[in-house]
């Protein structure tokens, strides 16, 4: 817990390099990611990042093992083949976008893999090079390698800030983009060669099978807790900033069982980083006030009781309405189906039951009633003049729509019925119901 | 070529916004677009009319350079369309987007200026402004900043409007405005398009509903994958013309087409 407070406030300088490399990749590519997965080319990242592999061992076998430089060129290079080769897959044949990422997943990786073993039997062959191109090696990273990374990310940042409209537009509306004179498919290539270079520095730190996660995560968390774009790309760099830096400090210097201490042997930063990713983003689908499942589980049980407790005090009206008298008591199995609602009416101060044990609307109540139904035939004489429905469908129709109308709405309703001399009565009295009602028992 | 008939034109109109010459669009083997000639007058409103998969939609993007011609080229204005481009403003059809994007309505009619503003420029005030008019030309301005998946079908159709308008063009091409609208929604387009009419703008729309055709169009251009007629509706939307149009049983060109793409004849 020691080494982990010392290495979050950045004291130690070892772990400062470290960190300050994984932040800057995690924020650039939350930043790139968020128009991957807008234009649906989160995929193709993670066969760029596969595609790494024999292009890092092509550029071993070209420069050998000393250039760090090197190493990301040839990832490049290899990456950016991959996508041209899912595109041209995609283009010349009838194969679909996931198969051909799939092919070049297996291709260009089992490719990777038989280069890497020749170069595991090469007397200056790197042995542990597989296993830290897999899951990462942040640790191992060194202030120049962290260099290179934080001006790649600079400039992979910049682009997307200069293009910023040109790639909103193209995510949105590719062949309206093309119709003003935008150069689509170029737009295309310049994002796709930002996702393969975010893909490329995020190599050493978190390897080829979970950098697509720091592409995808960030984004699809900040997602649910805002509806514009430049929102979403900023809390998505605050997400990847965020699991970078926890996540780096947890792999560091969380206990490994038999081994204490941050050294070469903690946790491997990947799987680390991509755990808090995934936190942050399960955290955001339940709790998110709008989006976010818990609240929108919240809404639709409030507003199913809602209906409940409206269709309960409707029906009490239609059944008290051929008497003439709001205030009299009845019986509640003659009322209705909805005596599910009748405990929480009492609560809300609409229903009493008097010394015979029987049920009746107080004032409180009368008026809601009355209200209620006011507005629920409204709609459905505006449904039958206007929507040509059949005098018996209505009521179910009616039912829905009434309770998710706002109140303007409902204004605009009475306005017309007036108009064209429908409304029967005043704005204080029921208009009857076109269709029969349950009478009295 | 092969021609049914040769296609009927009335007397060609003062001014031509879209000249097509002999344009073929093919998806691998089979034609969707067979040899097309036609002018669409200036100042006008013309309708696009044609059973499912005549290349209504076809002619537009092959006009707009979204698909590729076999052969053939457009004019627009005497101008090939690439010095035409900041004349045009385009309608597509509501399912190419998707409307879960994170945009405000305003945000999307905004995009409508992105072909004014060049490389890397932000939009300015101006543009802003220009955007929040066109949504009150399609009465959309209460609505300019809710998200576009909270809009119904007519509102996003409404926006999607507004964003051509922002463009401020010369030609609006529409694809389909009409399709799946509200009542309330079909007469804001139409009070636009005859607005647009008004200031001497050209539109050309794809539109699906023959009983409208004659109530909101001046012109028709009538298409089965081969131009069947084009002129004034009085001259041109005749029943002659329409059975044309619609027939029910194969024409000698849709046989010849079957024929090409089971590689029965040599092309």
């Amino acid at each position: 817990m020691d080494g982990f407070l010392r290495l979050i406030t950045l004291q130690d300088s070892s772990t400062r390099t470290v960190l300050v490399g994984t932040v800057i990749l995690g924020i650039a590519a939350a930043i790139v990611g968020t128009f991957a997965v807008l234009r649906r080319r989160a995929l193709v990242g993670d066969a760029a990042a596969h595609a790494a592999l024999p292009g890092t061992c092509v550029a071993f076998f070209v420069v050998g093992d000393r250039s760090f430089a090197g190493f990301m060129l040839g990832a490049l290079l290899f990456a950016l083949l991959a996508a041209a080769f899912v595109a041209f897959v995609k283009s010349a044949t009838r194969v679909k976008e996931d198969a051909a990422i799939g092919l070049a997943i297996g291709g260009f990786f089992g490719f990777g893999i038989v280069l890497s073993r020749i170069i595991q039997r090469h007397p200056t062959g790197n042995k542990a090079g597989l296993d830290s191109f897999i899951f990462g090696k942040a640790a191992s990273m060194i202030e120049s390698d962290v260099r290179l990374i934080a001006i790649v990310a600079a400039i992979v940042v910049a682009v997307v800030l200069l293009l910023y409209k040109e790639f909103t537009l193209l995510c949105f509306d590719r062949d309206f983009a093309q119709s003003q004179g935008w150069p689509a498919t170029a737009l295309d290539l310049i994002l796709m060669t930002l996702i393969c270079g975010c893909t490329v520095i995020g190599l050493p730190a978190v390897g080829v099978v979970l950098v697509v996660s720091m592409l995808v995560l960030p984004p699809v968390a900040a997602r649910f807790w805002s509806d514009r774009l430049s929102t979403v790309v900023i809390l998505s760099a605050i997400f990847g900033a965020l699991a970078a830096f926890l996540g780096t400090a947890i792999s560091a210097t969380a206990p490994v069982p038999g081994i204490a201490g941050f050294s070469n042997s903690g946790w491997p930063t990947g799987p680390i980083i991509t755990i808090v990713s995934a936190s942050i983003f399960i955290l955001s689908m339940l709790i998110a006030p709008r989006r976010g499942v818990l609240a929108a589980g919240l809404r639709a049980f409030l507003l199913r009781r809602r209906i409940g407790l409206q269709n309960l005090l409707r029906s009490v009206y239609e059944h008290l309405e051929p008497g003439g008298d709001l205030g009299r008591p009845w019986a509640i199995g003659a009322a209705g189906e909805h005596s599910a609602a009748a405990p929480r009416a009492h609560r809300a101060g609409l229903i009493t039951t008097n010394q015979d044990g029987r049920f009746q609307l107080t004032h409180a109540g009368q008026q809601a009633a009355s209200e209620l139904v006011r507005v629920h035939r409204l709609w459905e004489l505006f449904l039958i003049e206007q929507a040509a429905i059949a005098p018996d469908h209505v009521d179910r129709d009616a039912d829905q729509i009434e309770h998710l109308l706002p109140a303007a709405v409902l204004a605009e309703l009475e306005e017309r019925l007036q108009q064209t001399g429908r409304m029967p009565i005043g704005p204080s009295v029921v208009p009857t119901s076109p269709h029969p009602t349950m009478g009295p028992p | 070529m092969i021609h049914a008939s040769p296609p009927a034109q009335s007397a060609p109109a003062t001014t031509v916004a879209v000249e097509v010459h002999d344009v073929t669009v093919a998806y691998q083997r089979k034609p969707v677009l067979w040899d097309v000639d036609v002018n669409i007058p200036a100042a006008k409103l013309t309708a696009i009319v044609g059973p499912n998969g005549a290349g209504k939609s076809t002619l537009l993007k092959a006009i707009l350079g979204l698909v590729p011609l076999a052969s053939g080229r457009v004019e627009i204005f005497g101008k090939p369309l690439r010095r035409a481009r900041s004349l045009i403003g385009y309608v597509p059809q509501r399912e190419t987007v998707d409307w879960d994007f994170p945009v405000s309505a305003l945000d999307v009619v905004l995009m409508g200026r992105y072909g004014h503003l060049g490389w890397f420029a932000r939009p300015k005030t101006s543009d802003r402004d220009l955007a929040m008019e066109s949504l009150r030309k399609v009465a959309m301005v209460e609505f300019a900043s809710r998200q576009i998946s909270e809009l119904s079908g007519g509102q996003q159709q409404r926006v999607f409007l507004a964003r051509a308008l922002a463009q401020q063009a010369e030609l609006y091409f529409m694809d389909e405005p009409f399709a799946g609208v509200d009542a309330a929604t079909e007469k804001a387009i139409v009070d636009v398009l005859r607005d647009l009419r008004a200031q001497g703008k050209t539109v050309v729309a794809v539109h699906h509903d023959l009983q409208t055709v004659p109530e909101y169009f001046d012109h028709v251009l009538l298409l089965n994958m081969r131009l069947v007629a084009s002129g004034s509706i009085d001259e041109c939307f005749t029943q002659a013309n329409l059975q044309r149009t619609y027939g029910g049983r194969l024409t000698l060109l849709d046989e010849a087409a079957e024929a090409v793409r089971l590689g029965r004849v040599r092309r």
